[in-house]
This record gives C-alpha cells, sequence and structure tokens, in this order.
C-alpha cells in the first residue's frame, strides 16, 4: 500500500499536475505536499505526490554500485 | 530508462551478492528485519532471500497497514455502511476480516461501498451527489495520511467525512525489539514512509538499542545494498542510521507534508491487528475539525473487535515470528481466493506475498 510510483510532471496548474508514468500513462495528481516543475520527476502514491525525485542523488546512487563493480573488476573477480 | 534498469542490473546484484557473503559472519546467524509489504514483495518476487547466505534472514515485520487495522475498525466502516453512508476505501481493504463480515461482505448485502485510487477521488464523488453521505475510510501508514490531511483541511463537502484508521510506523519497530526471542540484528526500514518522516525518527534504534538501521529503496539493487550496509554494520560491531534511497529521501523528510499533518491529525493510541494497543501509534482528527470526523458524525465506535478466527496465526506472521508456510491454514484453509486472515488479503501482505510468489520453495 505505500507503493509509490515516480511520474514526470507534464503540465502544472496550482496545486493539479498532469504527470506521465511512461508508455502513455497520463493521471491528474495532486502535488501540494511538494515543490516541482514541469520536467520534475516525482513520486506518486494514491493519487498525491510525495516527493520530488533528486536526479543528482539518483545518479550518485548509480555511482555508488558502480563504485563496487570497478573494485570488484580490480580484483579481478 | 537505461538508469531505471541499471536498479535492477543482474550482473550488478551478482557483485553486491558477492560482497554480502564476504562480510557475513561465519558463525552465527543474522536476522534483519523491514516493516514494509513492498519490501517483501521485491524480496519475494525476485527471489531474494535465495541468494543469500543461508545464516542470513530477512524477516517481515509489520508494514502493510491494511493487515493491522483492527477488526473493530473494519466494524465500524460496516456499521457506517448498513446505516446508508457511501464508504469509500483503497481496493486491498475491501475483503479484511472484520469481527462479523467484511466490506465486500455489506455490499454484497446491499451497502454502497466504492474502491477508489485516491482521497481526492473520494471527495469529488461526495461533491457530484450531494444527495448522500460519504466516508472515506482512511487506512495508511505515514505515506498515505498526509493526502487525508491535505484533503480533511481542504474543506471538504459537508457530506464528506473521515473515517481514519491511520498509523504510525516507529512505534511499530519499537515494540519489535521488546519482542526478545525474535533476536533482530537490524532494520531495514520503509523507504516510502521515510520519504515523508525522514531519517530522524529512526535515530533511538542504533543509539537506544544499538540496532543498525538502513532506509532502503524497493528496486532489487536497493533491497541487496541495504542487506550489505546492515552485515557490514554488524560485522565492524557498530550500530548507524544509514540511507541508501537518498534519491527520495532526506534527512528531514518532506517538511511541507509534516506540517499538513501536523495541523490535521493528533498522535493518539491505537490498536493494531494482532499487535494489540501501542501507544503513539495512531493518528485523529484534530478538534477544530472533528466535523469530518466519521465516528462522531454518525455515532459510531466499537471498542472491541474479533481479530483472528481460531487456528489463523496472523499475529505470529504480523511480527515476523513465523514465516507465512508455518501457519497451518496456509494455502490450505486460507488461499488468495478464500483469505481467513487479514495477511492474506491485502496485495502487500506476507501471506499473500508468498501465495502469489510460491516463494515458500526458495526460504523454507
Amino acid at each position: 500500500m505505500c507503493l509509490a510510483i515516480p511520474a514526470l510532471v507534464t503540465h502544472l496548474d496550482g496545486g493539479k499536475a498532469q504527470v506521465d508514468f511512461g508508455e502513455g500513462v497520463l493521471r491528474d495528481v495532486n502535488v501540494t505536499l511538494v515543490d516541482t516543475k514541469v520536467g520534475d520527476y516525482v513520486l506518486v502514491h494514491a493519487g498525491y505526490a510525495i516527493q520530488t525525485v533528486d536526479k543528482e542523488d539518483a545518479l550518485e546512487t548509480l555511482a555508488l554500485w558502480k563504485e563496487i563493480l570497478a573494485t570488484e573488476n580490480e580484483q579481478g573477480s | 530508462m537505461v538508469e531505471k534498469l541499471r536498479f535492477r542490473d543482474p550482473e550488478l546484484a551478482k557483485k553486491i551478492v558477492q560482497k554480502i557473503r564476504e562480510v557475513t559472519p561465519k558463525d552465527e546467524t543474522v536476522k534483519f528485519c523491514h516493516v514494509c509489504g513492498t519490501h517483501e514483495w521485491t524480496i519475494t518476487h525476485y527471489g531474494l532471500r535465495s541468494l543469500l547466505p543461508q545464516n542470513v534472514e530477512v524477516i517481515a515485520g509489520p508494514g502493510c497497514p491494511v493487515c493491522i487495522v483492527p477488526a473493530a475498525e473494519i466494524d465500524e466502516a460496516v456499521q457506517l455502511a448498513q446505516k446508508g453512508v457511501v464508504i469509500s476505501c483503497f481496493g486491498d481493504v475491501l475483503r479484511v476480516p472484520g469481527s462479523h463480515k467484511s466490506l465486500l461482505e455489506a455490499k454484497a448485502a446491499g451497502a454502497d461501498v466504492r474502491v477508489v485510487y485516491g482521497v481526492s477521488d473520494a471527495v469529488e464523488m461526495a461533491v457530484r451527489e450531494q444527495d448522500k453521505e460519504f466516508a472515506f475510510f482512511a487506512v495508511g501508514f505515514e505515506t498515505t495520511a498526509p493526502s487525508t490531511a491535505v484533503e480533511a483541511l481542504g474543506n471538504p463537502p459537508g457530506n464528506f467525512s473521515f473515517l481514519v484508521s491511520h498509523r504510525l510506523i516507529p512505534p511499530a519497530m519499537e515494540l519489535l525489539l521488546g519482542i526478545g526471542d525474535l533476536n533482530i540484528s537490524g532494520f531495514i526500514a520503509p523507504g516510502h514512509v521515510s520519504t515523508i518522516i525522514g531519517m530522524k525518527p529512526y535515530e533511538l534504534f542504533p543509539r537506544v538499542y544499538r540496532m543498525p538501521t538502513v532506509v532502503a529503496g524497493f528496486e532489487p539493487i536497493d533491497v541487496l545494498m541495504g542487506i550489505f550496509m546492515l552485515l557490514k554494520q554488524h560485522a565492524e560491531g557498530t550500530a548507524r542510521l544509514e540511507n541508501e534511497y537518498s534519491r527520495v529521501v532526506k534527512w528531514e523528510g518532506n517538511t511541507k507534508a509534516l506540517e499538513i499533518m501536523k495541523r490535521a491529525f493528533a498522535v493518539t493510541g491505537g490498536n493494531w491487528r494482532g499487535i494489540g494497543r501501542l501507544p503513539n501509534s495512531a493518528l485523529k482528527l484534530h478538534e477544530e475539525i472533528a466535523v469530518y470526523d466519521a465516528r462522531q458524525k454518525f455515532g459510531v465506535h466499537v471498542e472491541q473487535g474479533k481479530d483472528i478466527l481460531l487456528g489463523c496465526e496472523c499475529h505470529l506472521v504480523i511480527i515476523g515470528k513465523i514465516k507465512p508456510c508455518e501457519c497451518p491454514m496456509f494455502m490450505k484453509g486460507c488461499t488468495p481466493a478464500k483469505p481467513i486472515g487479514a495477511c492474506m488479503v491485502s496485495s502487500e501482505g506476507t501471506c499473500r506475498v508468498w501465495a502469489k510468489t510460491a516463494a515458500t520453495q526458495a526460504v523454507s
């Protein structure tokens, strides 16, 4: 039930936004709980955006994982 | 898209599993507990338990907000429906057993019970149908409560009210630490609850209980990384609070959502199915907006319900004491098609997740 899905903000109109979940799934959601703008990714739960997804942090996470991978490769595994 | 796929990269998973093996102790069993139905789904769906060393166990705590709604509150919803109030709720809630009947059974007997995607859809219904009374059955943890708060503070129509059954996760985690024979060595804290509440409410687990705690996301790589981070702390003999899910979980949480929740709700004690009463674990509408409280508006109050039916061991599954396959009714008397206990109802209930993914073979 705490499932939340990232979606791209495509239109913004006050407290409402149209978001794109990908593959053509569009929906109006309430964005009063977050500060967002068109082009941001937000995490949507039960019709409400509950957080904006931080792109830099997402990339940092991926970099961290890559680092683990790199360490492993250096060790020749 | 490529980035998204990296979060499920099998090669990366293999490397993390290798790292996990390196830091796993040789001579003891280490047990970690998560408290989120979505984590259980990720773990079973991707077969993550089968990738872990045999002495690393991951158990599911009370992480399904639908499963822990006590029968008394289902009974209240049923009573409201029987009084002619239109009940709107999340789909998962429909079949949760009450003391006598579920909302689905009430609906079959003629009550008007409607499934909605979110609370705003429920409010829109009430605006469209002014001649009827509507009550939204507000179930869910901190992830869901802010949306209820927004609508409660947003001057809902006069024919709309809330049956608030929200619960808070940290008190349930603290309870698990009091169960001596669970022997937990670390918490995988729930990512989307933490999106709202941030990291601070978990500080006491490492500080007071010396319990390593890692907030983790929901992709398979997230969960494996969370387990690795916990094992690493265990190996170092330290207890820290760490954030694996920093792309959406901030230290302070969603301050806007927390502020709105604070304005709408007061914290109170609440019953949890299979657990009992936990102080400071539930929410109720503040006095100023109590006019929207369905219990007060329609004089409905059920003190005690019948939470667990004879033979059902949901109360032990909910706290991670037994695995679903250790319940004598699992997939015998109790199946997804005909659930007996609440854990088999919601798509995030531990028994339901295990039933649907045939995970029992991989982990039992």
